[in-house]
């Protein structure tokens, strides 16, 4: 045994104990309970909600094939894929969106002068104080055809009759993107804040252009904040709900509604719990495969 | 040197894209504002100035019991998750890969990859044995279940901090003969605080906004606030929690300002 | 941070003591329960009340029957009191502790979820129908095409409530099936009915009384209650009842079985079954409360809103949906998702 493993030893066990707390954390109140939802995937729905405690596969196949109420054949699930679909469109737009204008505001929060950026973002989460309901219900009066943005473009002449945002797409990505907007914004300045300015100067004094500098320089220095960023911002919104139903009129569903449904009104749990369990595979394996291909070549600060 | 530093870091539009955000941000909060002083029934017809909703929700014990509540388990519950989270950043960052790192960044991340409903409902049966065995149905369980779910949020910012912060601090500090917890207070910490400031804040208000999660938990006479208004939904919103939003926010900027003014003072 | 451990502290160990003398622990829907009655409450009998709001009945269900909820009344819908007694979550009321029961409209006594009133006692009352802003359809709205058929002036403009069962059943009476039907062809005809009339429709959302009050939605499938609340703020809007058949709806305070402060709780139960104070109910959230006598109390303007006192010629459509089996709910679940998808 050398001196060098038994230090590589030490400091795999100090990396699992400093994590111990959380882990315990998680696992009594976040993952460990999932078992619950797991094995109820394995049961039969009750009549009024619930299981019944008989195994039963249903759930799981009923995710990709449904029963035709009408005449009894097995179809595939057209509808739960559409859904799906949608949630995971609707959520990669939301990223980009959150990324396009949270890049910019991260950076310019973490080139304030030091005194100033605590204020800066305060200034990003003070919004957030107030309930999401609540908050959603005001970008709706934005946004409505008799709200403050149409009002103001009407008065100032550039358009003659509103523009309809509110039940649309659109409504939901500006809705989602406001939501998440804190959630990018704050990783990225972590990240930003940490660059040192330096590096520009070196760069421009090498003639690099300003996009190249963009891309050469701050966008690897800056990748854990955009991955942290990322992966809050897209989860989430493949799970919610709130959103999508108050500004986008709830007339189609997003994945998070649908699960809701077999645990309320729909009377399947089984289902439901099913669901839940395939998201979380689909998720898990995205985020690893997306945090491996973001860290690949980056491995030198490891 | 600073100076030409600020000029370098200048890219075209990112500051006009960043000020347009902020202004967006703050025109639905304003209109929220606006409609709290509303005479009448409405969230969204204005009929006239008045202060009755503020007069109403002082008056409400539900609604103050339940903003009360809510900033408890914020507080309480980022705190908890911000503390446990640094601890797992600084484990799983900056140090080889490791046997089971993976399985740790999976987990702790697990929260934000199902929907909240399915936490709700595992969490309502595994927590209601314990209150059946117990007897015990205290705040604890909502802290406990809010703690848990903000993990993920206060350690990604820690952790893109911490990665590929520059080592050779520390290492001159052991140099100097610091002891482990020197460095890691003196050195480490005030590093790594940016992270830390931006994934407390973010846990708070993850916290603060919870509804399907509170829902399933709470016990008797536990309404935070979203569950407060969850309740009101499905009948009328009225301008009572404009009121008291607009309190909480012209708190929040009070403090704010006291807060700078003092360290203002400090930095002279 | 010291003061807010403190606080902390304080905050759980007076949350703890639960079971405390002169205490009730009402689980009722959010926005539903009068303030001025708690108070009124508290002070005649010096029980302290403690509400817990609810969105729906199946996260009160599931709720008190994972256990250890603590709460000692709930206030299920009709079509749910069955399932709360066949799980045994509620008990049967003993009527020597509710002399006031007599006070129950003779209509309300004998109905079909809980025959003689054995283990509920009226909350309130409604009808799901359609309000419509009349400035923009003038035509008949006494009928379930406003949302089903969407006339012309309509389209585009028309909100649904995201209640699955309300809404299927409503569609289920338009093309004259039976509530809750388990008939293949009815539930076919449901099915392209919904799906073609939703190409009609804005939104499927709550909040009716803000969007029709501020010309949001020209029309909505709506509570009567809510509906009197757009009318009181934007005369135009009308509530219809469709005649083809509409839901009603009931809530009922039931004990539930594991209940600590029973006494209290009889209590209660008895004091809002008071004309006076069943009124009080009423006057909050604009429901018609089944307690008979309690009109003399009620606000003057509910007395004679078309919306809570039903025309004669409209009331007899309105019925009592049944719960749903599990074959039916089955059929409307998988239509709802084709609907929603």
């Amino acid at each position: 045994m050398s001196a060098e493993t038994d230090a590589e030893t030490r400091k795999t066990r100090n990396a699992w104990l400093l994590s111990t707390p959380a882990l315990v954390l998680l696992l009594f109140a976040a993952s460990g309970p999932l078992l619950i939802v797991l094995t109820y995937s394995f049961l039969a729905p009750g009549e009024y909600g619930n299981v019944v405690w008989d195994f039963d596969l249903r759930g799981w196949i009923s995710i990709l094939y449904t029963k035709d109420i009408f005449d009894g054949t097995y179809h595939l699930a057209d509808a739960h894929l559409s859904i799906f679909w949608r949630s995971v469109k609707l959520s990669l737009m939301t990223t980009a969106v959150t990324f396009a204008i949270g890049f910019p505001t991260a950076w310019f929060i973490a080139t304030r002068p030091p005194a100033q950026r605590a204020f800066w973002l305060f200034l990003i989460t003070i919004p957030f104080w107030t309930n999401l309901l609540i908050r959603t219900v005001a970008i709706n009066e934005v946004i409505r055809n008799e709200g403050l943005l149409n009002t103001f473009l009407i008065w100032l002449g550039v358009i003659a009759e509103p523009i309809r945002i509110i039940y649309t797409d659109t409504a939901v990505l500006i809705g989602m993107a406001y939501v998440y907007l804190p959630l990018m914004v704050l990783p990225l300045y972590a990240a930003i804040d940490r660059f040192d300015m330096r590096l520009l100067e070196a760069g421009y004094d090498l003639y690099a252009s300003r996009g190249q500098v963009l891309r050469r320089v701050i966008l690897p220095i800056v990748k854990p904040g955009i991955v942290a960023g990322s992966i809050l911002v897209f989860v989430p919104s493949l799970g919610a709900y709130v959103t999508p139903r108050v500004l986008g009129g709830g007339k189609n569903m997003m994945i998070g509604n649908f699960i809701e449904l077999q645990f309320g009104q729909g009377r399947n749990w089984p289902l439901g719990a099913a669901l839940s369990m395939t998201l979380l595979c689909v998720v898990m394996v995205a985020l690893l495969i997306y945090v491996r291909a973001a860290n690949k070549g980056d491995n030198q600060n490891g | 040197m600073a100076n030409r530093a600020f000029e370098v870091a200048r890219l075209p539009g990112f500051r006009t894209i960043a000020l347009t955000a902020f202004v967006l941000l703050y025109l639905p909060i304003i209109t929220l504002v606006i409609y709290s002083f509303n005479a009448g029934q409405s969230v969204a017809v204005w009929e006239g100035f008045s202060l009755d909703w503020y007069a109403k929700a002082w008056e409400n014990e539900a609604v103050k019991g339940a903003t009360y509540r809510s900033l408890i388990i914020a507080a309480t519950a980022s705190a908890i998750a911000t503390t446990v989270a640094t601890m797992a950043a600084l484990g799983t960052t900056r140090r080889k890969a490791f046997k089971g790192q993976t399985a740790i960044y999976v987990m702790i991340n697990q929260p934000l990859m199902v929907p909240e409903i399915v936490t709700a409902v595992a969490l309502l049966i595994f927590f209601a044995s314990i209150k059946v065995a117990t007897g015990y149905t205290g705040l604890w369980y909502l802290i406990i279940a809010h703690a848990a779910f903000c993990v993920p949020f206060a350690y990604l910012p820690i952790r893109a901090r911490l990665e590929g912060m520059d080592l050779t601090l520390e290492t001159a500090a052991g140099d100097l003969y610091a002891s482990h917890w020197q460095t890691f207070r003196y050195v480490t910490l005030p590093l790594m605080l940016p992270g830390i400031i931006a994934g407390a804040m973010l846990a708070f208000v993850i916290s603060l906004d919870d509804v399907v999660i509170t829902e399933f938990v709470k016990s008797g006479g536990q309404d935070t606030l979203p569950t407060y208004m969850l309740g009101q939904m499905r009948r009328a919103i009225t301008p009572e929690v404009n009121a008291i939003s607009t309190v909480l926010l012209a708190l929040t900027v009070a403090l704010l300002t006291a807060f700078f003014l003092l360290t203002r003072k400090n930095d002279k | 941070m010291k003061t807010i451990i403190t606080a902390t502290a304080v905050l759980l160990a007076s949350t703890s003591l639960a079971a405390a003398e002169g205490e009730l622990q009402l689980y009722n829907w959010g926005n539903y329960t009068s303030p001025e009655l708690i108070k009124k409450f508290e002070a005649d009998t010096g029980i302290k009340v403690t509400v817990t709001d609810y969105d729906s009945n199946t996260a009160a269900l599931a709720k008190v029957e994972a256990g250890g909820s603590g709460f000692d009344l709930v206030v299920p819908s009709a079509n749910y009191i069955p399932i709360w007694v066949s799980k045994g979550l509620i008990q049967e009321l003993d009527d020597s502790k509710l002399p006031n029961k007599g006070n129950i409209a003779p209509e309300w006594v004998n109905v079909p979820w809980d025959e003689g009133r054995k283990y509920s006692v009226p909350w309130q009352w409604g009808s799901v129908g359609v309000a419509v802003n009349t400035s923009v359809y003038d035509g008949d709205i006494n009928t379930s095409d406003i949302f089903l058929r969407v006339p012309d002036e309509l389209k585009g403009k028309i909100n649904v409530v995201p209640e699955m069962t309300d809404v299927l059943n409503m569609a289920i009476f338009n093309v004259g099936g039976e509530a809750c039907t388990e008939d293949v062809e009815v539930l076919k005809k449901v099915r392209d009915l919904v799906l073609a009339a939703k190409e009609d429709w804005l939104s499927m959302d709550y909040g009716a009384t803000e969007k029709l009050s501020n010309n949001d939605w020209a029309a909505s499938v709506n509570w009567n209650g809510s509906s009197m609340r757009a009318r009181v703020a934007n005369p135009d809007v009308a509530f219809g009842y469709p005649r083809e058949g509409y839901p009603l709806f009931m809530d009922s305070v039931a004990l539930l079985s594991d209940a600590k402060n029973v006494d209290n709780a009889y209590t209660f139960i008895n004091y809002i079954m008071e004309p006076e104070h069943a009124a009080m109910i009423s006057a909050f959230a604009r429901y018609a409360n089944g307690i008979a006598g309690s009109e003399a109390f009620m606000p003057e303007d509910m007395k004679t809103a078309p919306e809570v006192v039903a025309p004669a010629e409209h009331a007899k459509a309105g019925r009592f949906l049944p719960t749903c089996g599990a074959k039916s709910q089955e059929y409307l679940t998988a239509i709802w998702t084709e609907l929603q998808k």
